[in-house]
């Protein structure tokens, strides 16, 4: 069934117990993301290690308030799972990778080894309405992460 | 509604013989399932009287309006004009005040353009007032919001009660002596409430104000009578009402439509052109630029024949019915919460509700869309471009069955079905 391909146990498991979720009080940069076609919503925060070393510099901690649906809510957990502690330039070739996985229209089954469980959207790609909602939280990462590092770092106390 | 008319509005229609003439209804849909469409709010199935009328039209008819005096051009003409007239019929208006848009959205935006251009008359200007509700749909609050903020008028609104109404405790202090315009959704198209025109228009004659009425959801579900209602101008589309996409109506009083300045300019609504000034052409052809959507206007006089031969009487009683009923069975979904009024008075074809799962909390519309989906239903999820109306209820979006001629009980109770699947399904 089709739908089972997009609800991966994995996702629903994110969904129900998402990791990393809260707003933290120490971040470089803050955005606000929103999907205005469903009222998806995310802030996300990053926090960097030291943006003088731009890509290099390492992500110490993503944190995020959000609301939406199951595939934009565990999305944003496997994506803090994924970059915390991986430096700038890397989590961004994960995000790539992503991108490609969700636009693939189901072609892709995604490379485990770069994306590890968010392989699980795989099945997301067959549904046009949904990529979105995928896409949301690690849209708000790209943003966060190229403010914190223009900005020149200074950190934020939330 | 009385009962005796309730019970004659049953006795003439049967919604079994009503979806034999809509060819999609057959459809068959995930894995040869039945579709359930409950989406009519977004846009209505279209019967194959209205298919019919507009392959004929362009298999026999089809050329310019308006220009030509060959054969074509003739026919092409009278079945436009043939339309308009229609149209005009099934409003109770002159028409001459009927107004061919795209939309519904643009014969709102003609309006809110044309009174901010049409200086002190009618016009809205610095220091005016205009008002619209905190219900709207956003084709019928961003035009408001563009005028006022290009003449200096300010906006104003009327809230919402906690059970989805319109507020209309402090009327008279929202249209104050200085509001020029009220523009007011009849039937929402978010909560399905039915709005109280009447009063609306008493206060805002009382200080010269005109008033716009989106009548998008009510036209395709109820009798309407343009000159009964008394506001001055009403917005409604094709779509929603069996007809094509591509065609809207606007109707406004002759009197205004006269003196009120163009919207669009070009050919066919003008008189006389020299390169240094131009007449315009009487209405409505003042207000429609351009070759018009010919075949759409057929087909919305098809449609609009269709929904005469119904009987909107009896429509409305057979839908009245239908929403009570689903109001009924959705009440005893468990965890189920409805969005707007939570009876059937007063309320047009569309409920919205948000659901909650014992395990999980609330199950986010998109989640509860795409599980109905598998199942062959189609609902609309989201926040149905009024999302004033999400934030003032605190929630992120609903899920929204709506109905039409064709919706049954069956449909309905499929819904219910489809519901408990959903909570099954996230509850693990």
């Amino acid at each position: 069934m089709q739908l089972e391909s997009m609800y991966q146990e994995i996702i629903l498991d994110h969904y129900r117990n998402p990791h990393h979720k809260g707003l933290r009080d120490q971040y470089q940069a803050e955005v606000h993301h929103v999907n205005p076609t469903c009222g998806d919503e995310v802030t996300l925060r990053v926090r960097l290690s030291d943006v003088a070393l731009g890509e290099n510099a390492v992500i110490e901690d993503v944190s995020y308030a959000s609301q939406g649906c199951s595939i934009s809510q565990a999305s944003a957990s496997v994506l803090s799972d994924l970059v915390i502690g991986k430096e700038v330039g890397e989590a961004l070739a994960v995000h790539e990778a992503f991108l490609e996985l969700m636009q693939s229209r189901g072609e892709s089954a995604g490379d485990e080894e770069v994306l590890e469980d968010a392989v699980a959207f795989a099945g997301v790609s067959k549904f046009p309405a949904r990529v979105k909602c995928a896409l949301l939280s690690w849209m708000a990462l790209k943003d966060a992460t190229a403010q914190a590092l223009s900005t020149g770092g200074d950190e934020k106390h939330g | 509604m009385n009962t005796d008319r309730r019970q004659a509005g049953r006795a003439a229609f049967d919604s079994e013989l009503v979806r034999k003439d809509f060819p999609i209804l057959e459809r068959r849909v995930q894995d040869d399932k039945a579709l359930v469409y409950l989406d009519s709010a977004a846009s209505s199935q279209k019967p194959r009287q209205v298919i019919d009328a507009m392959t004929e039209y362009y298999e026999r008819h089809h050329s310019n309006v308006h220009r030509g005096v060959h054969t074509l051009a003739e026919e092409a003409t009278a079945l436009y004009e043939g339309a308009r007239d229609k149209v005009a019929r099934f409003i109770n208006a002159d028409p001459r005040e009927v107004i061919f848009t795209k939309n519904s959205s643009e014969a709102l935006n003609l309006v809110a353009n044309v009174l901010g251009w049409a200086g002190e008359s009618n016009g809205i200007g610095r220091g005016d007032r205009v008002v619209t509700t905190q219900m709207e749909h956003h084709s019928n609050l961003v035009p408001w919001q563009l005028t006022a903020a290009r003449t200096g008028a300010e906006l104003a609104w009327l809230g919402l009660t906690d059970g989805g109404r319109l507020d209309l405790s402090n009327l008279d202090e929202v249209v104050d002596e200085r509001t020029r315009v009220v523009a007011v959704v009849h039937v929402s198209n978010i909560l399905g409430t039915l709005n109280p025109i009447d009063a609306i228009v008493r206060r805002a004659h009382e200080v010269g104000a005109l008033v716009v009425v989106d009548a998008s959801q009510s036209v395709p579900h109820m009798p309407m009578d343009v000159r009964e209602l008394g506001a001055d101008f009403v917005a409604f589309t094709g779509h929603k009402m069996l007809g094509p996409t591509g065609i809207g109506v606007l109707w406004g009083r002759a009197e205004l439509l006269e003196e009120l300045p163009p919207f669009l300019g070009g050919g066919e609504m003008v008189q006389t052109v020299s390169m240094e000034a131009t007449t315009y052409a009487p209405i409505p052809h003042k207000y429609e630029a351009g070759t018009p959507p010919i075949a759409e206007a057929v087909g919305l006089g098809a449609a609009v024949d269709y929904l005469t031969a119904l009987g909107m009487d009896n429509v409305a009683a057979y839908e009245h019915e239908l929403v009570e009923y689903a109001i009924d069975r959705l009440k005893q979904v468990e965890g189920l919460t409805i969005i707007g009024p939570d009876t059937a008075e007063d309320r047009g074809a569309a409920i919205s509700f948000v659901l909650e799962s014992p395990a999980l909390g609330a199950i986010h519309p998109h989640d509860v869309g795409q599980v109905l989906d598998e199942q062959g239903i189609a609902v609309r999820v989201g926040q149905h471009c009024a999302r004033p109306v999400c934030l003032r209820y605190g929630v992120p979006a609903t899920t929204r069955a709506s109905f039409s001629v064709y919706t049954t009980k069956g449909d309905v109770d499929a819904l219910v079905e489809g519901l408990e699947h959903v909570k099954r399904f996230f509850g693990a």
